[in-house]
């Protein structure tokens, strides 16, 4: 690999930022090995958040799923599952980390703003002007049978809800004026006379008339992340979001189309092109020489897409109950069954299956690949593999040339899955001139870079 | 044969019990919503040997008039007043009169586990009719359906908690399966206003369940392992604790205002100097203490024999506080009129309570399993 001339790109002086998420639900997590620690035990979670703050990580993030996911008619049994409420946990961590940024991933759907707003305004109050919210949507019915409603929001409203939503949080987050209590105990009241304002707000969401209870925290408020990737996602994200965590981070021309699509996106209402990052989600799998790093990489996948795995993934591209066979066998030789996306866990993610049905044939057969080894290399591929040396040049171009602005990276075992990514490649990272050495500020808003909140 | 010695809660919220403390509060106004003085206030209380700190909350400000109209969120307080202690249990206020039931079962259980098993829960209600508003939820209004929204947030949260058996994590490489299913359970909850299917998205709490601590009128004996007891005597108050044991809730904790005398004023001049700015409304489920230290310890001698345990609600944490940790607290461990929690405990334990098992466990052997469970308990 060729190292980058840092004065012949578009941006010789970028820095990588990197965030990590805890993600507690999916079968990225491996839970097999005996390294595996807790998904639940506050040990765990701050054993991965001290240690991304000892490699001056910007963000710890949490996901979100506000109901278990289900598979064959029960609950889905294969994968790592139970986590706990996200801003419940980080104001925790809030007490015991100094500088990281805490980001909570929470649905406009299943929460109202003034009570959303003011945890998230708690925590960032609580962290010190560390939150952030990672927003998102959900439309589905399944999801809504655990809420009051039930499942109300037809999916075309999703963004215009999360739209009306945002708008009253930052209402909420906005409500009081600078130096709004009085400064001493003397004043004729607590607040001073005016400083408090009110939220009074109807849409075709909410319909809310509020006192905001929190002031502005160092931060201003928290740092909106977006992760939606329709077209309609990506405009959402150009109108409103701090930063992007994208899906676009493996190859560099999809990453840079990704980022170019955004910059264009973000010109087209009038934002400046440095107003929000854009950090792809990835894993990273290190070793001491590219055949190590193989090694571990293959050894990842095969603990990762364990035969059963390998047959729910695969059976939910046909739509087809495949437990019971043979993982190390063929592909299914039925045609696969055409079903709505409806949201649920178990019904088809995948975009054109009978497309993609033939293509897996297809190369399965070329390659003489049984169904496990095609779902490990067809089905989501997921991260980075290589050398400290090698992953720092490749992760310098990406940022050089405004492909990305970091990453957040999954750890594939937790708690210590980040070791390696704090130890050997942030200071491989350093050394190129494209990492931080210290923090340079206190807030989330800062390590990112963003421009303070008007 | 004596009662067991009493439990000691403290309720924590804003600068005081009275709606001007922050007059006299040890702090600048605006520093009442910093992390330090959260942390500082939480250690105070540790520190003195309480059992149990309180967080009070509501979406509303705490002071319609001239008080503070600040408050950070009463669980955000609480998970991390959590992290910031080791020993003493931490219950916040909330109310299901308008939130979620599901999102509140998993902050309440999240607390749990952030706390390694201190968490609490005060039952509270939305009274004021803004609230509604506020939320942007149809208005829940009168005394009936009030206790109706109290009292099914609590099924669902309790059943919530009970959804995930203890042992669902089974991590059986040999057959690829993280969970076992079978110990996983849908609540399938159907109440007037709403339904609820779960399970929950959190394993079950350290604790099996929080502590639920809550009025009497609020929700049923059953679902409440603390009663909060009141009256406007100490005669009214011990008949109360003794009227909530005898309707089955476990342990009865009475409600106490108190306004203490320190080194350098009385508590009649502190309370005639916060007067100044704003009445201090008695109420019917309190009573009210103010006096000395001694006088105090005397009051809950006496309640000692009806109840279980009390909360102390301070008229200016500041300085109230102060006197409880240096005179009141030390003067009833060392007459053993009431007990602090030993480090590694839950609050179940600290409190004398049993583990629950879920009421959906499948195991036949659950009965059994108690006593191992609690022994878990006493070491963790």
């Amino acid at each position: 690999m060729t190292r980058t001339d840092p004065t012949d790109v578009p941006r010789p002086d970028a820095q990588l930022h990197f965030g990590v998420f805890f993600q507690g639900v999916n079968h990225w997590t491996i839970w097999s090995d005996p390294a595996s620690g807790s998904q639940i035990d506050p040990a765990s979670f701050l054993r991965v958040a001290r240690t991304a703050e000892r490699g001056l990580f910007d963000a710890f993030f949490l996901g979100d799923g506000q109901r278990l996911r289900e598979s064959e008619g029960g609950i889905h049994e294969l994968d790592v599952a139970g986590r706990p409420d996200s801003i419940t946990q980080l104001s925790a961590l809030a007490a015991a980390t100094d500088r990281i940024g805490l980001v909570s991933t929470s649905n406009t759907t299943y929460n109202e703003p003034a009570d959303l707003a003011r945890r998230l305004a708690g925590l960032d109050l609580l962290s010190g002007g560390r939150a952030g919210w990672n927003m998102v949507t959900t439309h589905n019915a399944w999801t809504g049978e655990n809420f009051r409603r039930g499942g109300f929001l037809d999916h075309a409203d999703r963004y215009t809800r999360a739209e009306e939503f945002l708008t009253v949080a930052r209402s909420v987050w906005n409500g009081w004026s600078e130096e709004a209590v009085a400064a001493s105990a003397d004043a004729r009241s607590w607040s001073v006379p005016g400083a408090v304002g009110r939220v009074r707000s109807r849409g075709a969401h909410f319909d809310v008339d509020l006192a905001p209870t929190l002031p502005r925290s160092t931060q201003g408020h928290p740092v909106i992340f977006q992760a939606g990737d329709s077209g309609e996602g990506r405009d959402f994200g150009a109108r409103n979001a701090d930063v992007i965590f994208s899906a676009h981070g493996l190859d560099f021309d999809d990453a840079l189309g990704f980022a170019e699509d955004v910059r264009r996106r973000l010109r087209a209402v009038g934002r400046p092109e440095d107003a929000l990052r854009i950090l792809p989600g990835t894993e990273i799998i290190i070793g001491a020489t590219e055949k190590e790093a193989e090694e571990k990489a293959r050894w990842v996948r095969l603990e990762q897409v364990t035969p059963a795995v390998a047959l729910g993934i695969a059976g939910r591209l046909w739509n087809i109950d495949l437990s019971g066979r043979d993982a190390d066998g063929p592909l299914p030789a039925e045609d696969p069954v055409i079903v709505e996306y409806t949201g649920k866990f178990g019904s088809s993610r995948f975009r054109d299956t009978l497309a993609t049905v033939a293509e897996w044939r297809a190369k399965a057969e070329a390659n003489g690949w049984s169904l496990r080894e095609a779902v490990i290399e067809l089905g989501p591929q997921r991260g980075h593999v290589g050398t400290p040396a090698g992953l720092a040049e490749k992760f310098a171009r990406f940022v050089r040339y405004g492909a990305v602005d970091g990453f957040n990276v999954s750890p594939y075992l937790v708690p210590e899955g980040l070791d390696d990514i704090v130890d050997l490649l942030v200071p491989a990272l350093q050394e190129r001139g494209v990492y931080r050495t210290a923090y340079t500020g206190t807030t989330l808003r800062e390590h990112l870079g963003l421009a303070p909140v008007e | 044969m004596p009662r067991p010695a009493l439990r000691l809660a403290v309720e924590l919220d804003g600068d005081g019990a009275h709606p001007a403390a922050w007059r006299r509060a040890a702090h600048a106004p605006a520093e009442l919503l910093t992390p330090r003085r959260i942390a500082r206030t939480a250690a105070a209380a540790e520190n003195a040997g309480f059992t149990l700190v309180t967080l009070d909350d509501s979406i509303l400000p705490p002071s319609s008039g001239a008080g503070p109209v600040g408050r950070i969120g009463a669980v955000e307080r609480a998970a991390f007043v959590a992290a910031a202690t080791s020993v003493v249990g931490v219950a916040p206020v909330v109310a299901t009169t308008y939130a979620e039931p599901f999102h509140v079962s998993s902050q309440l259980s999240s607390l749990d586990h952030v706390s390694a098993g201190r968490a609490g829960w005060v039952v509270g209600t939305e009274e004021d009719p803004t609230a509604a508003r506020a939320w942007g939820r149809p208005l829940v209004e009168g005394p009936e359906a009030l206790a109706r929204e109290a009292r099914d947030g609590l099924r669902v949260v309790r059943d919530l908690w009970d959804s995930w058996e203890d042992d669902a994590v089974i991590r059986s490489v040999a057959t690829s399966r993280y969970l076992d299913r079978e110990r996983l359970h849908a609540i399938d909850f159907e109440g007037e206003t709403y339904s609820v299917k779960g399970p929950s998205i959190v394993p079950r709490p350290p604790q099996g369940r929080p502590v639920v601590l809550a009025r009497q009128d609020l929700v049923p004996a059953e679902l409440t392992d603390v009663a909060l007891v009141g009256g406007t005597t100490a005669a009214e108050t011990g008949a109360a604790g003794e009227a909530a044991k005898a309707a089955g809730v476990p342990l009865a904790f009475a409600e106490i205002e108190v306004a203490l005398d320190t080194p350098r004023e009385s508590a009649r001049e502190r309370i005639a100097d916060l007067e100044r700015y704003s009445p201090w409304e008695e109420r019917p489920d309190r009573l009210r203490y103010s006096g000395s230290a001694e006088g105090l310890v005397a009051l809950l001698a006496e309640l000692a024999a009806h109840v279980d345990g009390v909360r102390l609600l301070p008229l200016v944490l500041d300085e109230d506080l102060s006197v409880l940790s240096r005179l009141v607290l030390p003067e009833l461990f060392v007459r053993r009129l009431a007990t602090r929690p030993l480090p590694g405990t839950t609050l179940r334990t600290s409190l004398g309570l049993p583990r629950p098992v879920s009421r959906f466990a499948t195991d036949t052997d659950a009965v059994s399993a108690t006593p191992a469970a609690l022994v878990r308990e006493e070491t963790r």
